[in-house]
């Protein structure tokens, strides 16, 4: 395509609406506009200019503001229709049988429906990502199809103006004023203490103010490319750790993913707020409510093991530090946070029981299991001894005959065990449960007399390591001060030039925020003579003044 | 100190009531030879606003004091802040732009707001593990900030409307203009109801079973239209609900909304019957002095002067929280979508004011739904849709 010269003799890229430097309109559609369209300068944008290749099909659909606008609006409508009913990750259930059951049972149809359509897990569905990554593209290629041709143009804009310019301004006016040059003179002077940059050319003035506020979008998108480029970094091994963790008081686990580092509980506590402490205050909300939660906390010891140490060694370990992990205040390390996330409280840790002669009740000794990790074989006094032949930790019942454990977890514990005496050195088979004894090979006459039971608190814990977190800071940060400088100033220009006829021609023209332009529109005009301007906008004051208002 | 809070409370109140009242005066004073007593209304009303305003602030630092965390931990807390941060921010919109009937709309809407919040139960409640953090003051106050300027944008909107659209014939904009008046006295019907029936002293208890099939109690304090599942009077002689609904969905909740209609629509009737026009045709003389131009403009430097407190105070702060208290700066819990929600449909505001040069009516009707969006995400999200923000 052809550059477009302009009658002042200044060259322009193709695609040019409104000359870079004189501002002359350089076509008929332009001119013939009641008001001048001033977005971007009517620069050359890539996307208004060219149109043939596939490349530059992209590039225009991609810098389109309307798409981005629909993109918007389309990923806004999807963010709404997932939270109408709970995602996945807020069901409790884990299989995928049982999400599909839980939708169903609590929300019928329509929860089934909503699963069925991967509704239910919306926000990682290719769709909904596929339309973030198209917003990212978007906020890329637009940003880039008009920074660059304004950044050219606001540099090689000149300060004389030519006149079809400035009629095509919302302010506007022109009038007869004897000894123009004083007035412009004065306005210069005042313009200048009211922090505008000022330049001359022969007859004309431009009066410039804030133009770093036209940076502002473009500085706020690269904010937030600059996020979404760090979300997308989670997905490389190394940058992003999520894992849980049950800690029971009293144990020593190696915390997952991490380097060889191990976490010891030493308590858990459970406070929620006394009426007696908060009488005064709190007491119609605790009548009101019942419980309030006070406090969840996990008091710990973290270890780092010698090079290489792998679960379950607990040999060698170097003390590293106590921590007291609340909610809202992680344990932190090596770039790792440990998070308070959940309890339970009073699971069983041991039982103690003893072997008993079941008429007399004579005792040939006590023994405690660990329920966490029976042991085969507990050696009473007298050569009397418990076998522990298999352990259900969450015995449900039998099927089949055969005992059943829903999970690993001590919730409600049974065993199978061989009781021996001096009397009966081959043993006698019992099933021992809370509460009951079942005896599957006939009468006994020993059994396992449960005495007593201690429990211990278990901690829910989160660890995590982000190390896209810095990135999403800085993304944040430069978005927040682009929008703030496209957000809290404003670009304004005052042009005035004495024409060769001796007229004077008043025009001004800022991005946003009028009202400030036309107050310092008015306080030049209070100090230099000029030309009444007035708003060609301004529908409500021609109607005033058609009305004789 | 409580009961000095509340009293401070009323009074910013009835400050703004009587506000209310002095900027009709100011807008009203008929134009011709009253460019005097017009200013005098304006000052005089203004300068109660801002009585009402300090008294608004009082409440909140008596109750701070009181409590010992910042007084938005909770429904009627956060949405009493929301109210008041309203009047702020129309006050230095007001010192910008100095347009009276600007207030005569600002001041109802926090009325209805603070009257709106009021409604849900006013005791101090002292703060759940997952709230104790400085970020909850530094969060909460600054997202409520920005909404709250991003309200006034719809103030500006509506009365641009009301202002802009013709009355007199038959139109899409004044059916819909008409339906947002509808939806406000409805907001006044919730109150009027709520009040009507804590008044008489209402209560009435049931035992039902709910969705994980546990007997559960509930307590009514208006008369049960709708009956939750499977639900038993414990009261004596207590009205039967006239429908029960399944477990789902929350009986008691929908019997409010039912009632907050049924008065809503009595009253809404009611002033149809007695001004023999459409609400919005009573408004609109009220706004015949403002500048559609300024108006425009208002509607769009709130959007600016709030779009950035909103996203650093419901979008960072809320990430840098979130990280420090859920161990994930985002987790799409349903207030973190809709603040998102709110968040891109500003942005779309906009793109679409300065790209598509989307100005006057329809840069007003945005400013509206946006406000209908804030409000959406401060009730319905509490109410209806469970998440982890759901502290009422």
């Amino acid at each position: 395509m052809d550059k477009i010269v302009c009658t002042c003799g200044n060259v322009n890229p193709a695609g040019t609406l409104l000359c870079e430097s004189c501002g002359r309109p350089l076509n008929k559609e332009t001119a013939d506009k009641k008001l001048v369209d001033m977005r971007y300068e009517g620069s050359a944008r890539r996307s208004q200019t060219y149109n043939k290749t596939i490349i530059d099909k992209v590039w225009n659909f991609f810098s389109s503001v309307k798409v981005g606008v629909w993109l918007i609006v389309i990923i806004l409508v999807a963010a709404s229709i997932g939270t109408i009913l709970p995602q996945v990750f807020y069901v409790p259930a884990t299989t995928e049988e049982d999400i599909a059951a839980y939708y169903e049972r609590i929300y019928g149809t329509f929860g089934t429906l909503y699963y069925k359509l991967g509704l239910s897990d919306l926000y990682s569905s290719w769709w909904f990502q596929g339309l973030i990554g198209m917003l990212g593209i978007s906020l890329i290629i637009a940003s880039l199809d008009r920074v660059i041709p304004l950044y050219k143009s606001l540099k090689k804009q000149k300060t004389k103006r030519h006149t079809s310019f400035l009629k095509l301004q919302r302010l506007y006016g022109i009038g007869n004023i004897e000894n123009g040059e004083e007035s412009i003179r004065k306005a210069e002077e005042k313009l200048k203490t009211m922090r505008y940059n000022v330049k001359r050319e022969g007859n004309a003035l431009l009066a410039e103010r804030g133009r770093f506020s036209r940076w502002g979008p473009y500085i706020n998108h690269l904010g937030l490319i600059l996020f979404l480029f760090g979300v997308m970094l989670r997905a490389l091994p190394g940058f992003y750790v999520d894992e849980t963790m049950w800690l029971r008081e009293g144990e020593t686990l190696y915390i997952p993913k991490t380097d060889g580092y191990f976490l010891e509980s030493k308590e858990f506590i459970y406070e929620t707020y006394s009426k007696e402490e908060s009488e005064e205050v709190f007491g119609d909300a605790i009548d009101r409510v019942g419980t309030i939660a006070k406090n969840y906390q996990s008091n710990v010891a973290l270890y780092k093991g010698p090079e290489g140490a792998v679960a379950g060694h607990l040999d060698d370990l170097t003390f590293e530090k106590e921590a007291a992990i609340q909610v809202n205040k992680p344990l932190k390390f090596d770039n790792f946070s440990v998070f308070q996330m959940d309890f339970r409280l009073d699971e069983l840790a041991s039982m103690t029981f003893q072997l008993q002669d079941k008429l007399t009740a004579e005792s040939f000794g006590e023994f405690t299991i660990n329920l966490a990790d029976p042991e085969p074989v507990y050696e009473l006094q007298n050569g009397s001894k418990v076998e522990i032949l298999d352990y259900y930790a969450d015995f449900t019942g039998f099927e089949d005959g055969v005992p059943q454990s829903k999970s690993p977890l001590p919730n409600n514990p049974a065993f199978l065990v061989k009781m021996y005496t001096p009397e009966f050195p081959k043993g006698e088979t019992s099933f021992v449960m809370i509460k009951e004894t079942l005896e599957p090979l006939g009468e006994n006459v020993h059994k396992i007399a449960f005495q007593s039971v201690e429990t211990r608190d278990v901690s829910g814990l989160t660890i995590r390591k982000d190390l896209t977190l810095p990135i999403l800071m800085l993304g944040g940060l430069i978005f927040m001060i682009g929008v703030a400088q496209g957000s809290y100033w404003n670009h304004r220009r005052i042009w005035i030039q004495r024409l060769e006829d001796g007229q004077v021609v008043i025009a001004a023209h800022t991005n946003k925020n009028w009202l400030s332009i036309i107050r310092d529109m008015d306080a030049v005009s209070e100090v230099a003579n000029l030309p009444k301007y007035e708003d060609q906008q301004d529908e409500d004051s021609k109607e005033n003044k058609e009305e004789g208002v | 100190m409580v009961e000095v809070s509340s009293t401070l409370l009323f009074i910013a109140f009835v400050a703004y009531l009587v506000a209310t009242f002095l900027f009709g005066g100011a807008v009203k004073s008929s134009s011709s030879q009253a460019s005097k007593s017009f200013e005098r209304w304006g000052k005089l009303a203004i300068t109660v606003t801002i009585i009402g305003f300090i008294s608004n602030i009082g409440y909140f630092i008596t109750r701070w004091i009181a409590a010992g965390h910042a007084p938005v931990s909770n429904l009627f807390e956060f949405t009493t802040a929301f109210g008041m941060l309203v009047v702020g921010a129309f006050i230095l919109i007001y010192f910008i732009y100095r347009i009276p009937a600007l207030g005569l709309f600002a001041l109802p809407i926090a009325i209805i707001i603070i009257g709106y919040a009021s409604m849900f139960p006013r005791d101090i409640t002292p703060l759940i593990p997952a709230l104790k953090s400085y970020w909850l003051t530094i969060h909460v106050i600054t997202a409520a900030l920005g909404e709250a300027i991003l309200a006034i944008s719809a103030v500006a909107g509506l009365i641009y409307l009301l202002k802009n659209i013709d009355m007199t014939k038959k139109s899409k904009q004044r059916f819909w203009i008409e339906a947002v008046m509808y939806v406000a006295v409805l907001v006044l019907g919730f109150i009027v109801a709520t009040t009507t029936f804590t008044l008489a002293d209402y209560k009435v208890e049931f035992n039902y079973v709910n969705k994980e099939e546990q007997v559960l109690k509930m307590e009514y304090n208006v008369p049960p239209i709708f009956g939750m599942n499977e639900s038993e009077a414990i009261t004596e002689n207590a009205m039967q609900p006239l429908m029960e609904m399944p477990p789902l969905v929350n009986a008691k909740k929908l019997t409010v909304v039912t009632w907050s209609v049924i008065f809503g629509t009595v009253i809404y009737i009611l002033l149809r019957l007695i001004f023999r026009k459409r609400i919005a045709a009573v408004l609109q003389p009220f706004t015949k002095k403002a500048n559609s131009q300024f108006l425009d403009e208002i509607g769009y430097r709130s959007v600016l002067i709030g779009f950035p407190v909103f996203t650093l105070g419901a979008l960072i702060f809320a990430m840098i929280w979130a990280h420090e208290a859920w161990s994930r700066f985002w987790g799409w819990d349903p207030k973190e979508v809709w603040a998102l929600i709110t968040w891109l449909f500003y942005a779309a505001f906009l793109h679409l004011r300065l790209s598509k040069g989307w100005q006057g009516q329809k840069s007003a009707w945005l400013a509206l739904i946006g406000f209908i969006i804030i409000m959406f995400n401060l009730i319905a999200v509490n109410l209806i849709i469970a998440g982890l923000h759901s502290y009422a």
